[in-house]
C-alpha cells in the first residue's frame, strides 16, 4: 500500500534520483552539560546528515540548558529521522520543527569587513544604509558593518560587498523562535 | 563526620551494591586501583577477572541478556577502555543494558597525552547510550545511579563513566538511589491510545495478517513474551521473529514460522512478502530482514511497535506507527481486542495458513545428510535433540554456524539465546557464555562457534577455569571462516582470498593446555556418544566436533533481492553458486 513511499534499492543503494531536500531550521533544547554539543554534532557527522548553520548558547543560568538551532537540509524523511535521533539523546529535552510550525523568526548577524576609498566606499556606504546595517568600526580606509537579519538578506548584502573590497565576515548562524504567547517546552 | 561521607572508591561500591548489582566483569590497572582496592576489602560483589576487558564487555552482555539485569564493567584507562569499545558497540547495536566503569588519568592531567590516557567519553560517544566524565566527587553517586537509570529505561544500552584517579581518593558525599532518574529523561513505555485502537481496527480486517518481533520483546522482559504467546493464541496469526528476538514465542509453538531473514525460513519470508497486515513488534527493519527495501512486503499496511521513536520510520514507512514498550502495547492490544471482540475473518485466515503450508512444504531447511562426516547442520540438531531437556542457554560466535545454531536449534523460552546481531562481532559467544554461567551457575551454556571466531577471545577459557565456569565451547570446525568462503564462492569466482585459517591450532590440546577437557569428533556415529559425554562433564570443555568443511549455509536472500527471490539450497548447484547474485548485489554487504 505504501510502497510508493519507501526508498528504492536495498539499504545499500545510493538513490540515483533523490527526493528534493529541503531546509528546516530545528531548535533543541539541552543540558549544558560537557560533551552535549560534541553529541548532537557527532549524531550529524555519523549519520551523514548536513549542517548547514548551528548556534548554541545557555539560555537559562540557573538551569544549565542550552539552547542549540540547527539549519539542516535533508529529504523529509531525512528531516523527521533527525529530529527522532535528536529527541532520543538523553541530554535533549525538547526539539521543535521552526520551519514546520510556519510562524518562526529566524535571524543571524554577522560582522562584514570591508576596505577601500573613494567612489568603493561611498557606495559601501549607501548600501549598508538601504540594509540597515550598523557601522561598528571605522578607520580611514576601512568599515566593519553589523548586520542583522533573515540569511537571504545577510547573503544578498555580502556578496554585494564583495567588489566592494570586502575582506572578511563573521557570521553566527541562525537564531530561531517561534512567534506568539507560547514557549518550547524545558 | 556525617556517615555519607566517602572516597569516590567506596562510592563506587556503595552504588553498585544499591543498585543490587552481583557481579563485575573487569581487568584492572593503574587508573581504577582505588577501586580494585574497595573489591578487595568487601564480598557483596564479585569480581570476575577476565583476560581481556572485550571479554568484560561481552560476559556483562551475556549475564545482562540471560538475567534481565544490567551488566557491569571495570576497567582502566587508556587501553582498558579502547578494548572495551568492541563490547560497548556490540551492546548499543543490539540494546543490552551495561554500564561500563573505566578509570581515567587524575583530572589535572587530562589533556596533557598523560601515561594511559585517552579520551573515553569521546571515543565511547557514538558507541554508547550515554557517557558521563566525572569531575567532582560530589557528582559521583548521582552519576552512577543515573548512569543505571539510562541503560536500563527505554530503549537499553550501554553507558560509559569514566572516574578519574583523583575522584576515586576524594571524599565526598554519598547518595542513595531512591529518587534518582535522570532530569529529564523519560521514555514514553505506554503507547497512545488512538496508535492502539488504530492497530487493532487494523488487524481486524486482516486477510493475510503476520507477526514479526525482535529483540525488543526479549528486552521488555517475561512479561512481554507471555502476552504475545497470549496475542498469537488469541487471533492465531502467524508469528516470524529476527535473530534477536528468538524464544519469546516457543518454536514449538503452532503459529511458529521460524526465524525470516537472509538465512531465514522460506515460509517466513515469503509470508512476509505476500502478508496484507504486518505486526512489527521490538524490532527495527535491519537491512538483513528487509532485503530489497523497495521490494519488501510491497502490499501490506504495517504497525510498528517500538520504544524508541528514531527506529519508526527509519528504513522503511509504516501505516501504525506505536511508541510503546513491547508488553505494555500488547497488553493494550490484548483489552482492546477483547472489549471490541474483534474476530478475524476466519476463512481468510484459514486460506492464509494453506498458502504458508504450501511455502512449507518446500522444506527449506533441507540438506544432503552424509555418513561419512559431520555436516554442521546435523551436529546442531543432534546438539538439540541431545541437551533440549536441559536447563540449557546458547551463545553463538559469528559465521555459518551461527545462522545454523538459530535454524536448527529450537527455543521455547527468551533469555536463553545470546548472540551478537547487530555488529556481528566474531569472539562473542565465548566470553558471553563467561557471563551466562556466572549468573546461572547449575546451567548448562553452551558456546556453539566457529573455528575463527573462538579465537578471537579464546583466553576467556583462562577465566572460566579460575571461576570453575563449566562452559561448553562446541566448534563448528569447517577449517574455513565458513560465512566469509560462502560469500567469496557466491561473489568472487570462488577465490578464497584469506578465508581458510592455515594454522588453526589442535583445539583439544588447546582446552588441555588451559586446564579444561578437549575433545573431538569427527564422524556423525560417533557424534551423540560425545555430546553426550561433553554435558556430562562438569568442567568447562573445548569440543572440536570437524564438520563438512565446504557446506553452504541456505536458505538465502541474496543481498538486493527481495523476500520472494530467496534461494534455496537444493536449487543451486555448486558450479552454479557464483551465478545467484547479479553484478549490482556484489556492491552489498
Ligand atoms: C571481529 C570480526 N571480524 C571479521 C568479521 C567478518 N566475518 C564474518 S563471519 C567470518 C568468518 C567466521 O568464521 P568461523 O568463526 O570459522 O565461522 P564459520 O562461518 O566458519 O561457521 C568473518 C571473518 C566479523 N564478523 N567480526
Ligand atoms: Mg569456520
Amino acid at each position: 500500500m505504501n510502497a510508493h513511499l519507501q526508498p528504492s534499492g536495498s539499504a545499500y543503494f545510493l538513490d540515483t534520483v533523490k527526493p528534493v531536500a529541503e531546509t528546516h531550521a530545528l531548535a533543541v533544547i539541552v543540558d549544558n552539560e560537557p560533551g552535549v554539543l560534541a553529541r548532537v554534532i557527532g549524531l550529524f557527522s555519523g549519520r551523514g546528515y548536513n549542517i548547514e548553520s548551528l548556534t548554541v548558547s545557555e539560555t537559562q543560568h540557573e538551569k544549565h540548558v542550552s539552547r542549540i538551532t540547527i539549519v539542516t537540509s535533508g529529504t523529509p524523511a531525512v528531516i523527521e529521522q533527525i529530529k527522532n535521533q535528536l529527541g532520543r539523546m538523553v541530554p535533549v529535552h525538547s526539539v521543535a520543527d521552526l520551519t514546520v510550525q510556519g510562524n518562526a523568526l529566524t535571524r543571524e548577524l554577522a560582522m562584514v569587513k570591508v576596505s577601500g576609498t573613494g567612489e568603493k566606499r561611498v557606495e559601501a556606504l549607501r548600501l549598508a544604509d538601504a540594509f540597515r546595517a550598523r557601522v561598528i568600526d571605522a578607520g580611514t580606509s576601512s568599515f566593519i558593518f553589523e548586520i542583522t537579519g533573515k540569511t537571504d538578506k545577510v547573503e544578498q548584502f555580502i556578496s554585494l560587498m564583495v567588489p566592494l573590497g570586502l575582506v572578511e565576515v563573521a557570521r553566527t548562524g541562525v537564531a530561531g523562535i517561534t512567534r506568539g504567547a507560547d514557549g518550547m517546552k524545558v | 563526620m556525617a556517615t555519607n561521607e566517602m572516597t569516590g572508591a567506596e562510592m563506587v561500591l556503595k552504588a553498585l551494591q544499591d543498585q543490587g548489582v552481583d557481579t563485575v566483569f573487569g581487568y584492572p590497572g593503574g587508573a581504577v586501583l582505588p577501586i580494585y582496592d574497595e573489591i578487595f576489602q568487601q564480598e557483596k560483589v564479585e569480581h570476575i577477572l577476565v583476560r581481556h576487558e572485550q571479554g568484560a564487555t561481552h560476559a556483562a552482555e551475556g549475564y545482562a541478556r540471560s538475567t534481565g539485569k544490567c551488566g557491569v564493567v571495570l576497567v582502566t584507562s587508556g587501553p582498558g577502555a579502547t578494548n572495551a569499545v568492541t563490547g560497548l558497540t556490540d551492546a548499543l547495536l543490539d540494546s543490552i543494558p551495561m554500564v561500563c566503569i573505566t578509570g581515567q588519568v587524575p583530572t589535572h592531567l587530562i589533556g596533557s597525552d598523560a601515561f594511559q590516557e585517552c579520551d573515553t567519553v569521546g571515543i565511547t560517544r557514538p558507541c554508547t547510550k550515554h557517557n558521563y566524565l566525572v569531575k567532582d566527587v560530589n557528582d559521583l553517586a548521582r552519576i552512577l545511579h543515573e548512569a543505571f537509570y539510562v541503560a536500563t529505561h527505554g530503549r537499553p544500552g550501554p553507558v560509559v563513566v569514566d572516574i578519574p584517579k583523583d575522584v576515586q581518593f576524594a571524599k565526598g558525599r554519598y547518595v542513595g538511589p531512591k529518587n534518582i532518574e535522570h532530569k529529564t529523561y523519560r521514555p514514553q513505555v505506554k503507547a497512545d491510545q488512538n496508535a492502539i485502537r488504530a492497530a487493532v481496527e487494523l488487524i481486524a480486517t486482516a486477510k493475510r495478517p503476520i507477526l514479526y518481533t525482535g529483540g525488543g520483546v526479549i528486552n521488555s522482559g517475561p512479561t512481554a513474551s507471555k502476552l504475545l504467546r497470549d496475542f498469537v493464541e488469541m487471533t492465531g496469526i502467524p508469528i516470524t521473529s529476527t535473530l534477536m528476538g528468538l524464544g519469546a514465542y516457543p518454536a514449538s509453538g503452532k503459529n511458529w514460522l521460524g526465524m525470516l531473514g537472509m538465512h531465514g525460513m522460506y515460509e517466513a519470508n515469503m509470508a512476509m512478502h505476500d502478508c496484507d497486515v504486518m505486526i512489527c513488534a521490538g524490532a527495527r527493519f535491519d537491512d538483513r530482514i528487509t532485503g530489497r527495501l523497495n521490494a519488501f512486503s510491497p502490499n501490506s499496511k504495517k504497525i510498528h511497535i517500538d520504544i524508541d521513536p528514531s527506529s519508526i520510520n527509519k528504513t522503511v514507512r509504516v501505516d501504525v506507527p506505536v511508541v510503546a514498550d513491547v508488553a505494555h502495547a500488547l497488553e493494550d492490544m490484548i483489552r482492546v481486542w477483547k472489549a471490541k471482540s474483534v474476530t478475524l475473518d476466519k476463512k481468510a485466515l484459514d486460506t492464509w495458513w494453506k498458502q504458508i503450508d504450501g511455502w512449507r512444504a518446500k522444506d527449506c531447511l533441507r540438506y544432503k545428510k552424509n555418513d561419512d562426516v559431520i555436516m554442521p547442520q546435523y551436529a546442531v540438531e543432534r546438539l538439540y535433540e541431545l541437551t533440549k531437556n536441559e536447563n540449557t542457554y546458547i551463545t553463538t560466535e559469528v559465521g555459518q554456524h551461527q545462522m545454523w545454531a538459530a535454524q536448527f536449534y529450537r527455543f521455547e523460552e527468551p533469555n536463553r539465546w545470546m548472540t551478537s546481531g547487530g555488529l556481528g562481532t566474531m569472539g562473542y559467544g565465548l566470553p558471553a557464555a563467561v557471563g551466562v554461567q556466572q549468573a546461572h551457575p547449575d546451567a548448562l551454556v553452551i558456546d556453539i562457534a566457529g573455528d575463527a571466531s573462538v579465537l578471537m577471545t579464546m583466553q576467556e577459557m583462562s577465566t572460566a577455569i579460575q571461576y570453575e565456569l563449566p562452559i561448553k565451547i562446541f566448534i563448528l570446525n569447517n577449517q574455513y571462516m565458513g560465512m566469509v568462503r560462502q560469500w567469496q564462492q557466491l561473489l568472487h569466482g570462488n577465490r578464497l582470498s584469506h578465508s581458510y585459517t592455515e594454522a588453526l591450532p589442535d583445539f583439544v590440546k588447546l582446552a588441555e593446555a588451559y586446564g579444561c577437557v578437549g575433545m573431538r569428533a569427527t564422524k556423525p556415529l560417533e557424534l551423540d556418544d560425545a555430546i553426550r559425554e561433553m554435558i556430562k562433564v562438569k568442567r568447562p570443555v573445548i569440543f572440536d566436533c570437524r564438520v563438512a568443511a565446504l557446506a553452504n549455509c541456505f536458505p538465502m536472500i541474496p543481498s538486493g533481492k527481495a523476500h520472494n527471490e530467496m534461494i534455496l539450497g537444493e536449487d543451486v548447484a555448486d558450479e552454479d553458486v557464483g551465478t545467484v547474485i547479479d553484478a549490482k548485489g556484489k556492491m552489498l554487504v
